[in-house]
């Protein structure tokens, strides 16, 4: 527990204009990559930015509470920020979960006639059949195969439980002060985080090249990739923000009292490990 | 909670400076309320522009034909000024304003995450050089109207990724923006500040706060979805691979529906702050304001089913959102007849903020009306997609929250700059703009009775009449807001030095520092007792 | 401060009679049939409009009570007056009162707004069916198992639209091939679309539906006096959503009978329509 209890304000920051800036070139180099009149340099130098004030900003911060500016008070409003960044992030994934739902609820059924639809079945897509996984009446991207669930997302979930795991004991070992191993539970956690991206990238090439399971097959092959991608994306991020609080612990920055920031990492994993749950089971299983 | 006692923390002697000198200070600063004036101000700057677009339009629709405009340029205008007034006015006053006021209400020395607080404002000015710039680019800027329909948006020009990534940078900003505000009302407040002393501005502004982080994220995903079915051929809304455009819809009014409620709660606790200090009487119902506010937040995400009335849902899922959404009425009725009870039998003045307030509450609930009119399902498919849903919406938005936003300018201002407005220009400004917005409005709802569907710059030759009328007062209404800015910079620049106090009747923690507000105000918490605490 | 009472008072005063005189002479001009919702020439137009009126005159009702209360308040209630503030803030008797009451006039009105609904939505046994697909910006229009079908454009010239031309007094409400339906006749309606949504129209019949591309809506409607009904596009569909009109044509069954056997024969199939 910090000495003093005031409530630190800093003064005056750079880093918010530097991150304005950063992510405005970053959103305009990807809108000029999309339309097609740029290529992906702007989109890198607005990334890059991004990256410095990130480094920029939590330098600071870093900075900050270990000079014992922050009182359990400004701790608390980590706290809460990180808490309800957290959530904001479940509704992101909400969206993506609900419009599978629909899809397989609703969207699909309709034009195979369900439930007092039968005009859409009978006068646009008389020949449609609901099976789901479907590429809808059109079957669009061509004939595919669905990602079956054993095999490799079976043994994905099984990394990504044993992560959460052993981010615990590594948690654990913090709190009880055992540096060594709680660095080690560290590693080994970001490992199985960076096992599970492998196998998920062998698993997309392998859909592409063997199941012809492509962003374009449909609903299907909408929903697989942005669910699965958006993901994989929050996998990465874990992962880069686990070895960043690594980074840290070599360089003895957390007590078994105070150590928000790993904190803060172990909530967004294991966020990221429930997300695959709901994925594995709405996505893979059903 | 807010049990921590703050001693005055010196060690970095930078804490106690006043502003900084210079740009740097708006660029860089940490300081609640220089965040709360930029929101302000670039709050006015949009509602300008977003209001010149407004005139466009009225302007076009003076006469039947096409006078003024091409047909798609109108639609570009129809879509930015409701994208400009929506994200760009409405919402970023109501942050501006909580920026200002939550840490003064609740005794904080400031938000809880100032850097974050600046960069939620700082994204904005982006975001919206990115969104009006696309009205320059070939095949012009967004036309699909503020919802985003596809598949007609998906037929915009190179405008669309900026289009897109412009609503992910607003989405952005409003997520950190409302995570602050949260954290600072949960953990910032002063000893003895329990939640149910929080001042109901304060109150409104926390469910709102939880609103947008529920919703805004799905507003994302929502237009991520139209990007990748633009540029990478996903299937989300095209049937032919088994989506369907109505999903879209579906997805964007469970944001929308609570986008819009997210305009009205703050305005609510607005003026239920202005109300009890010109009646000198204590807010009636507290309690149940706040029970109020959290049912209408809660049923908010289960009505967005009454924007589509008309797509054809199963007759069960059309009951229930008509259900739901009738039932908003009940606790929107007892914040009216709160407010109706707060002014009786007190002893009432009239200055401008109770002019706007009183004018919100008669409005608004006449918007409401329309709005409870709206939900009944079977006449919906009547009013839907005419000028009665434009009349009802404008009703809730303009004499509702901008009225509210107005009041509170008025109510706060001595506040913020040490000088009395001018009273006598506000009344003018006041009455002008309430006469003007009715002239404005109201005829929108003969309009769309009679038969004349929204979202076009041309009209059967019946309906001259009402939309002649409806133009002129569009100016009357518009060109008053000039006098409005013109008050604003007068208080700013000069006038009458305003007392602590400011108004005779106020209570609550803002009122018993100097006026103009200190830089930091509250670097030593308050102590509140069940009296000061709220109006 | 008297000034700017006089001020105050001659704009608001000036304003609101010009307002008022503005309104008397559009009312004047355009007949009060302009304020409201066609009754319509179906059952469910008439109780759509019968459930308008009504939800209508409560909310009047409603509006009347709560700001004659208000405006008795700040009339007696001001201070100039030299009342003394009240010091009561709370009731739980009045709050549950009205929380109670709005709950019961909203029952009233769920009430015929239900049986409403399910009218309209129980398509039920139709006579004949009409497939009406949108596309940018024209309807086709599709009867089925009768072998006929028609694009039906807005028929009002351009330079009406820019102006260069006196307007008709149907402007932009006018098409080269309107629908022909007959009346006192239960007709299935099918909206769907070709590219973007739209929305199909009538107050006349007193309902619209949108036309979704990929998906087909059914309705069904029963007109019951013969008549030309005008409608229009209501969702908003690019660039000249605001000129793809409606035209109905109402008729007996056996004008009905004898515009299909034309339309039947290829040689006049085009010109017919009206
Ligand atoms: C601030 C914004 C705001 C607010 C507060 C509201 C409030 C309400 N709105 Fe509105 N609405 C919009 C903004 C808002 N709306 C917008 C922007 C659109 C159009 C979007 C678009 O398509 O572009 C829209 C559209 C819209 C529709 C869709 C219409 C259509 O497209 O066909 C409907 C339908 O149900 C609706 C209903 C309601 C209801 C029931 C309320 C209720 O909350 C109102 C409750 C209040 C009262 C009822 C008055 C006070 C109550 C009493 C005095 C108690 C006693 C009363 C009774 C028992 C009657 N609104
Ligand atoms: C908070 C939201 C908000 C606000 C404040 C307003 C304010 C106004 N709106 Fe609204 N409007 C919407 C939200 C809002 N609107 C939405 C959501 C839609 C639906 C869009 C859609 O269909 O997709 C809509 C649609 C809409 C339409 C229907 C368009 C159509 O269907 O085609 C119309 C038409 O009359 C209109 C008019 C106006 C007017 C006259 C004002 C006035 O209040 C504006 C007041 C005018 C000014 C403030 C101008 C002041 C400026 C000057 C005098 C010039 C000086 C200029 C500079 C210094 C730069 N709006
Ligand atoms: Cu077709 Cu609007
Ligand atoms: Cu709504």
């Amino acid at each position: 527990m910090s000495a003093n209890n005031g409530y630190y304000v800093p003064h005056q920051s750079i880093w918010p204009i530097v991150g304005s800036i950063g992510l405005f070139i970053t959103m305009v180099g990807l809108a000029n990559m999309l339309t097609g009149a740029w290529n992906a340099t702007v989109l890198l130098i607005g990334a890059a930015i991004l990256l410095f004030m990130l480094f920029g900003w939590f330098g600071a911060v870093i900075k900050e509470s270990e000079s014992g500016l922050y009182s359990q008070q400004v701790d608390r409003s980590f706290r809460w920020g990180m808490g309800w960044f957290i959530f904001s992030e479940i509704m992101f994934f909400a969206a993506f979960f609900g419009a599978l739902f629909y899809a397989r609820q609703f969207a699909l059924p309709w034009m195979a006639g369900d439930a007092g639809r039968l005009a859409t079945h009978e006068f646009l897509w008389p020949a449609f059949e609901y099976v789901w996984p479907s590429s809808g009446p059109g079957e669009l991207g061509g004939e595919f195969q669905p990602m079956g669930w054993w095999a490799l997302p079976t043994i994905n979930t099984l990394i990504l439980i044993t992560s959460s795991i052993t981010l615990t004991f590594s948690h654990e070992a913090m709190r009880h002060n055992q540096r060594q191993k709680h660095i080690n539970w560290l590693a080994l956690t970001i490992v199985l985080g960076l096992i599970f991206l492998g196998l998920q990238m062998y698993e997309y090439v392998y859909a592409y090249t063997e199941l012809n399971l492509r962003l374009e097959t449909g609903i299907y092959g909408s929903t697989f990739y942005m669910l699965t991608g958006f993901h994989g994306l929050h996998v990465a991020i874990g992962a880069i923000i686990l070895a960043v609080i690594l980074g840290r612990s070599l360089r003895g920055h957390f007590t078994a009292e105070r150590h928000f920031g790993f904190e803060a990492a172990v909530w967004y994993w294991h966020f990221v490990d429930v997300v695959w749950l709901f994925l594995f089971i709405c996505i893979y299983v059903l | 909670m807010a049990a921590t006692t703050h001693d005055v923390h010196d060690g970095h002697g930078e804490h106690h400076h006043g502003p900084a000198k210079g740009l740097g200070r708006w660029l860089f600063t940490t300081n609640h309320k220089d965040i709360g004036t930029l929101y302000l101000l670039f709050s006015l700057l949009m509602f300008l522009i977003g209001g010149s677009m407004a005139l466009i339009i009225r302007a076009e629709l003076f006469q039947p034909g096409l006078q003024l405009v091409d047909p798609h340029f109108f639609n570009q205008m129809t879509t930015m000024h409701a994208l400009i007034m929506v994200f760009g006015a409405v919402m970023p006053a109501f942050v501006g304003l909580a920026n200002w006021m939550l840490p003064m209400m609740i005794g904080a020395p400031d938000m809880a995450l100032p850097r974050m607080n600046n960069w939620s404002f700082w994204i904005l000015p982006f975001a919206f050089t990115m969104l009006l710039s696309t009205l320059f680019m070939p095949g012009g800027g967004p036309a699909s109207g503020w919802t985003l329909y596809p598949p007609l948006v998906l037929q915009t020009g190179d405008a669309f990724p900026f289009v897109i990534l412009a609503i992910h940078l607003m989405g952005i900003s409003s997520i950190m923006g409302a995570i602050n505000v949260i954290a600072t009302i949960f953990n910032m407040r002063a000893p003895g500040m329990t939640l149910m002393r929080m001042p109901l501005f304060v109150w409104t502004w926390l469910i709102t706060a939880f609103l947008l982080i529920a919703v805004m994220p799905v507003f994302a995903g929502a237009v991520t979805m139209l990007l990748t079915d633009k540029y990478f051929a996903t299937s989300f809304f095209n049937p032919a691979g088994g989506g369907d455009p109505v999903l879209f819809q579906h997805i964007f009014w469970f944001f929308g529906h609570p986008e819009v409620y997210i305009m009205i709660l703050p305005a609510f606790g607005v003026v239920s702050q202005i109300i009890p200090t010109f009646a000198r009487k204590p807010l009636f119902g507290y309690h149940s304001m706040v029970y109020a506010t959290a049912a209408i937040a809660f049923l908010s995400f289960i009505v967005w089913g009454h924007h589509m009335f008309t797509v054809g849902m199963p007759l069960t899922a059309e009951l229930f959102f008509m259900y739901a959404t009738m039932l908003i009425a009940v606790p929107t009725g007892v914040k009216v007849f709160n407010w109706v009870a707060t002014m009786w039998r007190g002893a009432m003045t009239f200055e401008t903020p109770m002019l706007f307030s009183i004018a919100f509450v008669i409005l608004f609930t006449i918007g409401g009306f329309s709005g409870l009119m709206l939900a009944i399902a079977p006449a919906d498919f009547q009013y839907h997609d005419t000028y009665f849903v434009v009349a009802h919406f404008h009703y809730v938005l303009v004499p509702g929250a901008v009225f509210s936003i107005m009041a509170a300018v008025y109510y706060w201002l001595p506040k913020w700059t040490g000088h009395m407005y001018n009273e006598r220009l506000s009344r003018i400004h006041f009455w002008l703009s309430v006469i003007g917005v009715n002239i404005l409005f109201f005829p929108q709802h003969f309009l769309g009775l009679a038969g004349m569907p929204r979202r076009v710059p041309d009209y059967a030759l019946q309906f001259t009449e009402w939309n002649m009328v409806s133009s002129i007062g569009a100016f009357i209404y518009g060109i008053s807001q000039l006098l409005f800015v013109y008050i604003v910079i007068q208080t700013i620049r000069a006038g009458d030095k305003a007392t602590d106090q400011v108004w005779e009747g106020a209570r609550g923690l803002e009122w018993t520092v100097p006026s103009p507000a200190p830089y930091h105000t509250f670097d030593t918490p308050p102590k509140i007792s069940a009296t000061n605490a709220h109006g | 401060m008297l000034y700017t009472r006089c001020l105050v008072r001659f704009t608001a005063i000036f304003t609101s009679g010009l307002l008022l005189l503005w309104s008397m002479a559009a009312v004047a001009e355009s007949g009060w049939l302009q304020l409201n919702m066609p009754r319509g020439v179906t059952s469910v137009s008439r109780e759509v409009y019968d459930l308008h009126m009504l939800i209508l005159w409560i909310c009047v009702a409603i509006g009347v009570v709560v700001f004659g209360v208000m405006f008795y308040s700040m009339y007696f209630h001001r201070k100039s007056r030299g009342v003394e503030p009240a010091k009561f803030h709370e009731s739980t008797k009045v709050e549950v009162v009205w929380t109670l009451i709005p709950l019961f006039i909203l029952v009233g009105m769920a009430i015929p707004a239900t049986k409403t609904l399910i009218k309209m939505e129980d398509i039920g046994d139709t006579e004949m069916t009409v497939k009406i697909t949108g596309y940018q910006w024209r309807w086709h229009y599709e009867y089925l198992g009768k072998d006929i079908g028609f694009f039906s454009s807005m028929s009002t010239p351009r330079e009406q639209v820019y102006n260069l031309a006196e307007k008709n007094p149907d402007y932009i409400l006018e098409v080269d091939n309107p629908l022909v339906l007959p009346v006192d006749t239960r007709i299935r309606l099918l909206t769907t679309a070709a590219d973007v949504i739209h929305s199909w129209w009538v107050p006349e019949l007193g309902w619209k539906r949108d036309a979704i591309p990929g998906f087909i809506n059914d309705n069904w409607t029963l007109i019951e006096e013969p008549g030309i009904y005008r409608g229009v596009c209501a969702e908003l569909c690019g660039r000249d959503h605001a000129y793809m009109p409606i035209v109905l044509h109402a008729v007996s069954k056996e004008e009905f009978a004898e515009w299909v056997q034309q339309q039947q024969q290829p040689s006049t199939a085009l010109s017919a329509a009206d």
